[in-house]
């Protein structure tokens, strides 16, 4: 039961940048043994609301009443010695390090000559991880341990450091699903401890299941703090997006043609096996599954972006043979990447040059380049996808999430693809490009291309895809189509292995 | 794919990690055998120590280029800062005497140490250029101060100091390993080796969990010019002259001896024992195709393509070890 | 990458600033330092480095480095003038450059196909060749007999229009690179490369073979360079290419490209190169020998290179 007294307070605080006010006169509480989820959609304001907790940034105006008084957090050690503790999306560790030297990364002990007291560091890291019920010990590199453990370590800090207040951002982005339920473990077990815990995440399910509170942010002012009994993902949603969930998402009404890709048996050792599928003109084929399952990598295989060790891919019919994703362009497939920073975009050039780079013969004459053409292309799909951008030369950098999506979108679609696959296409974007992403889906398909949708998000891909495969750890499960699309069938579905075991690691 | 590996599965991993993380000794133990079967005099005490010596100047350069590669960086002037040490050690002699002259050598390795890590430090430039351009200016200043001639120690008992044996074991290549030892203790046991390994691996994590990055680099690179100041040192006692062109190209021996024997150029990994294994197979290699009378030639190209040997068996067997 | 932002870019930076200070504190000294016949003089000497460091310039773009042009340099020099006497020049040309481009595509099937590290295997490469010249050569030097009557005294001897040719070919190897690295699809792609080299991956280029293609670039320039160097000494020793590898380096570092790649043009290595020219022969006519030099660039370097990083940081303490 958590105590009603907060024991970290935000009062009326405020941060801008330039062009943008982040923040505008937040309030909100922690109390101890509460978890208290923040959400909203990106841009909402909750990374920079935690960054200012754990001293990250500085907040412009208001205050900060953390144990009864205003304090000032100055650097994230000065957070973290107070009692404060972030744990973020990418771990702050270092693998080469030992699990007790990365639970006390700057304040290791040691003696006047700065030699290591490592009988002293491991037994304080081993106290710190049997309060967490962890199986290894402080002395194993840290490389050695898997994700989850790994990110256990980071949780570890809470305990060692004796933190009050621990804020989790996105933790459950890579984890399986038992990973997820030891860390939600570990959380109940800080809980009870006494911590007061802020649980950021948009996956409502997590959020329902495990906190207490809830407060959603929406352009940077506090929509509302409920309780998450008394509430549920509608009111959520609504307080969140301002608008109702049915008009969220976009099925399309297209006629479906004939086949154009089609795979059978298709293997990559490392991540998946004997897949197959198959698409049709003007279908959304929706791809659902956990992390972890296969899913870009097996997309990224028939992209020839990953090798093929077994299978045949046919393109309208033929066999292709293996890919490259030269040849897969050229044929007309597009792959929209699930990492626009690494894979998708070059981010340190401007569009014109990023929107030609697939199609050289497109935009050149001879070898050399036409940027006159490029210009008028980048014109038109900055006027068709409304694009926020200052010149074909901004360089992308500059842009936000949902802006340099749509120039990953014009990038592909300015070639007249066939089909276009789409990984994760609006994770991590506003709420405006998101449903503008998914009117854009239909669009292409009811004007006849094949669309492969891969997406963790069960309304996203409940609302675009005509059909729906399944995929857990590297097997296609299930496929689903019309009335079975259901929450209930999916999930089913990918708790599964493909032996028909309940997937456990 | 699966993330259940068997307990047997997860045994052969450990040992193939061991031998991923740890090749030199093979290399190593390889060019020993090779060379001992094809010629008769490689396996003698003098030829050992004489193995042992000869490794043992580019070895004390590995050993603070390890520590400053661990941290991620490069150092390109240690074979001008030992130049600079070895004509300042017998250039200065006559006027303020032979220890004063050799510690005036080791200060201008440290300063010249200092001065890299400083630059790299505050202006954000990359290792690569700040050193690349110490490299160029550094060989300026000693040709500045030797001229374009040799310098010649006028007591030649200075040189003598060079001859002191433990055994076989000559004092140069004592001090390699000793110092070796000494900053492998430290990588393993002291705050600031530990600091080393988290900032080469993980530098945002290290700068949010408060470890002064910029002071731990100074430190690092005042270390790795005094370690080429020692060099220095040792070099002018084993020749008694100062050539303006000592340790011309010997920087890049000592990269190349350090990621031989494992140590990453991207930084967060690596050892002293990894740095002793490469230095002594370089030193191995050289010696024992000298002593087979291959012509110069031979030496250079066996290098290079040993080098690149090693990088496609690194390549190879991380490609085997990749858990994911 | 347009001709404005080259401009303004150049404005911006810190390179110019320092630059513009020295040939100021050397024109007040010396008389001769800004005249024409000077100046042609300085871009004759730096013509050989400027070759060689327009082909580097592609590998650099890429994020890659090459150390192994000045071993690659004496061994095609001396393959050159050797061969020069064996079969003649136009065939110890056509065999020089085909050596150049087998040894630049070498290097690159190791650093861009089997994506080994670039530093190592050209430092590797670097005592490759240099084993490899002394074995072609046996140790000796090599000398062109009939230097005075062969036709092959053209690049390295000759003027055309009062210009020396190295510096024409220089120049116009300079202004044909420039073109192929802002107008042609290949030269979009090398910093395509550079800036995300996954991203391009993902896009349609392939990688390997843009990074392949920029070494045989810096191979093939460094032929050439070969070429102009033979012909102006006539004659090759085992160590005539020593140490360029730094001067090459030094020269595009001090021009404003980055090391990790994505960004740079020619004329910025051209600007480079050209500065150090004009720091030696400065100095030179200052009265001073030759090594100070080396002093003078190591500080020109620095300030250089940090007062660009600050401009583009937008402020100086890292």
């Amino acid at each position: 039961m958590s105590n009603q007294t907060p024991i970290l307070t935000i009062n009326k605080v405020t941060k801008t940048f330039p062009g943008v006010v982040a923040l505008d006169k937040v309030s909100f509480d922690i109390r101890p043994g509460e978890v208290h989820a923040l959400v909203g959609e990106n841009g909402a304001g909750k990374s920079t609301l935690m960054k200012v907790l754990a001293g990250l940034y500085k907040a412009d105006a208001g205050e900060i009443i953390y144990q009864g008084s205003a304090v000032e957090i100055a650097s994230p050690l000065d957070a973290r010695h107070q009692g404060i503790l972030l744990i973020h999306q990418e771990l702050s560790i270092s693998p080469e390090l030992s699990v007790a030297e990365n639970i006390f990364l700057g304040a290791w002990p040691t003696n006047r000559f700065g030699i290591l007291r490592k009988s002293k560091l491991n037994k304080d890291a081993q106290s710190a991880l049997t309060a967490l019920g962890a199986d290894f010990g402080p002395s194993v590199r840290l490389g050695t341990l898997s994700i989850a453990k790994q990110q256990m370590v980071e949780i570890a800090r809470a305990n060692a450091f004796e933190a009050n207040v621990v804020i989790f951002d996105e933790p459950t982005a890579s984890l399986t699903d038992t990973e997820k339920d030891l860390l939600f473990a570990t959380i109940r077990k800080l809980r009870d401890r006494g911590v007061g815990i802020v649980y950021i995440s948009h996956k409502m399910d997590e959020i329902f299941d495990l906190t207490d509170r809830i407060t959603v942010l929406r352009d940077g002012q506090v929509q509302g703090t409920v309780q998450t009994e008394e509430s549920d993902v509608g009111q959520i949603t609504q307080m969140m997006i301002g608008r109702e969930l049915e008009t969220f998402f976009h099925r399309a009404k297209s006629t479906l043609g004939s086949e154009v890709l089609r795979v059978e048996g298709l293997t990559n050792t490392r991540h998946f096996r004997d897949v197959s599928l198959s698409v049709r003109q003007g279908e959304v084929l929706g791809l659902y599954g956990l992390v972890g399952a296969g899913r870009s990598e097996l997309v990224e295989t028939i992209f020839g972006v990953r090798t093929m060790d077994a299978g045949e891919i046919y393109w309208q019919g033929q066999p292709t043979g293996r890919l490259t994703p030269r040849k897969a362009t050229d044929l007309g497939m597009a792959l929209v990447p699930e990492s626009r920073k690494e894979q998708g975009l070059i981010l340190g050039q401007g569009g014109r040059a990023n929107i030609s780079l697939p199609h050289p013969s497109m935009f050149s004459r001879a070898t050399v380049m036409n940027v006159a053409a490029e210009m008028r292309v980048f014109d038109t799909y900055k006027k068709q996808l409304e694009i926020k951008t200052t010149g074909p030369e901004q360089a992308l950098s500059d842009l936000s999430g949902g802006n340099q999506q749509k120039f990953v979108l014009a990038k592909w679609l300015c070639a007249d693809p066939k089909l276009i696959i789409l990984d994760e296409p609006t994770r991590g974007i506003d709420i405006g490009s998101k449903s503008a992403i998914h009117e854009l889906i239909a669009g292409l398909a009811e004007n006849g291309l094949a669309v492969i949708v891969i997406s963790s998000e069960m309304p996203e891909v409940l609302g675009v895809s005509h059909r729906i495969l399944t995929m857990s750890e590297g097997r296609m499960v299930g496929q689903f189509s019309g009335d079975e699309m259901t929450e209930k069938n999916l999930i089913e579905a990918v708790s599964h292995r493909a032996d028909g075991v309940l997937a456990s690691v | 794919m699966t993330r259940n590996t068997s307990a047997q599965s997860r045994h052969t991993n450990s040992t193939v990690t061991w031998l991923f993380r740890n090749h030199i000794w093979l290399f190593l133990g390889l060019a020993i055998a090779i060379f001992s079967l094809a010629s008769p005099y490689f396996l003698t005490v003098n030829n050992i120590s004489n193995v042992l010596t000869q490794g043992a100047f580019i070895g004390i350069l590995a050993v603070g280029m390890t520590l400053v590669m661990i941290d991620g960086e490069i150092d390109l002037s240690v074979g001008a800062i030992l130049a600079l040490s070895t004509a300042l050690a017998i250039g200065l002699q006559e006027q303020i005497g032979v220890w004063p002259a050799v510690l005036a050598g080791l200060a201008s390795g440290a300063a010249l140490g200092f001065l890299n890590g400083v630059i790299t430090a505050f202006s954000g430039m990359h290792s690569f250029i700040v050193t690349l351009g110490a490299l160029i200016g550094i060989r300026g200043i000693v040709f500045i101060y030797t001229g374009e001639d040799a310098l010649m120690v006028q007591d030649f008992s200075y040189t003598e100091y060079a001859e002191i044996y433990l055994g076989p074991v000559s004092i140069t290549a004592l001090t390699f390993f000793l110092l070796a030892l000494f900053f492998q203790w430290v990588l393993t046991s002291t705050r600031h080796g530990r600091e080393t390994f988290a900032i080469g691996d993980n530098i945002e994590a290290a700068h949010d969990a408060g470890i002064n990055i910029k002071r731990h680099k100074i430190i690092n690179f005042t270390i790795c010019g005094t370690m080429a100041a020692v060099a220095g040192i040792l070099l002018s006692m084993r020749l008694g002259t100062a050539e303006p062109n000592a340790g011309k190209i010997w920087e890049l021996w000592t990269i190349i001896a350090v990621v031989l024997g494992g140590t990453r150029l991207t930084g967060g990994f690596g050892s002293m024992w990894k740095t002793i294994g490469g230095v002594m197979t370089l030193a191995v290699l050289r010696n024992g195709l000298r002593l087979l009378n291959t012509p110069n030639y031979v030496e250079l190209m066996v290098m290079g393509a040993v080098l690149i040997l090693a990088l496609l068996l690194d390549r190879v067997l991380s490609s085997q070890t990749e858990a994911r | 990458m347009t001709s404005t932002n080259l401009i303004s870019g150049l404005k911006k930076s810190g390179l110019l600033v320092a630059f513009a200070v020295f040939l100021g504190a050397v024109a007040l000294s010396t008389d001769s330092f800004l005249s024409i016949g000077n100046i042609l003089n300085v871009l004759r000497q730096v013509s050989i480095t400027g070759m060689i460091a327009i082909g580097t310039t592609f590998v650099v773009i890429t994020g890659r480095l090459d150390l192994s042009v000045g071993s690659m340099l004496t061994l095609l020099t001396v393959l050159l003038v050797d061969q020069h006497n064996q079969v003649g020049p136009l065939l110890a040309i056509v065999l020089t450059l085909a050596a150049a481009v087998g040894l630049g595509a070498f290097n690159g099937l190791l650093v861009g196909y089997l994506k080994l590290n670039a530093l190592i295997v050209t430092l590797a490469m670097l005592s490759f060749l240099q084993g490899l010249t002394l074995l072609y050569s046996g140790g000796s030097n090599v000398n062109i007999p009939n230097a005075q009557t062969t036709w092959f005294r053209f690049f390295g001897r000759s003027d055309l229009l009062g210009i020396p040719v190295p510096v024409l070919l220089f120049l116009s190897v300079g202004a044909i690179a420039a073109f192929v690295l802002t107008r042609t699809v290949f030269g979009r792609q090398v910093y395509a490369v550079g800036g995300n080299e996954t991203a391009s991956n993902f896009s349609g280029v392939s990688s390997a073979r843009t990074v392949f293609w920029a070494y045989i670039l810096s191979a093939l320039a460094t032929g050439f360079a070969a070429i102009i160097l033979g012909s102006r000494v006539m004659g090759a020793q085992n160590t005539i290419g020593q140490g360029y590898e730094l001067t090459v380096l030094a020269g595009i570092i001090l021009g404003g490209t980055s090391m990790l790649g994505g960004s740079g043009s020619i004329w910025r290595t051209v600007l480079g190169i050209a500065m150090l020219g004009f720091i030696q022969n400065g100095l030179l006519l200052m009265g001073f020998p030759y090594y100070v030099q080396w002093l003078v660039t190591w500080v020109v370097i620095i300030i250089a290179v940090w007062i660009d990083l600050a401009g583009k940081r937008g402020r100086v303490l890292a």
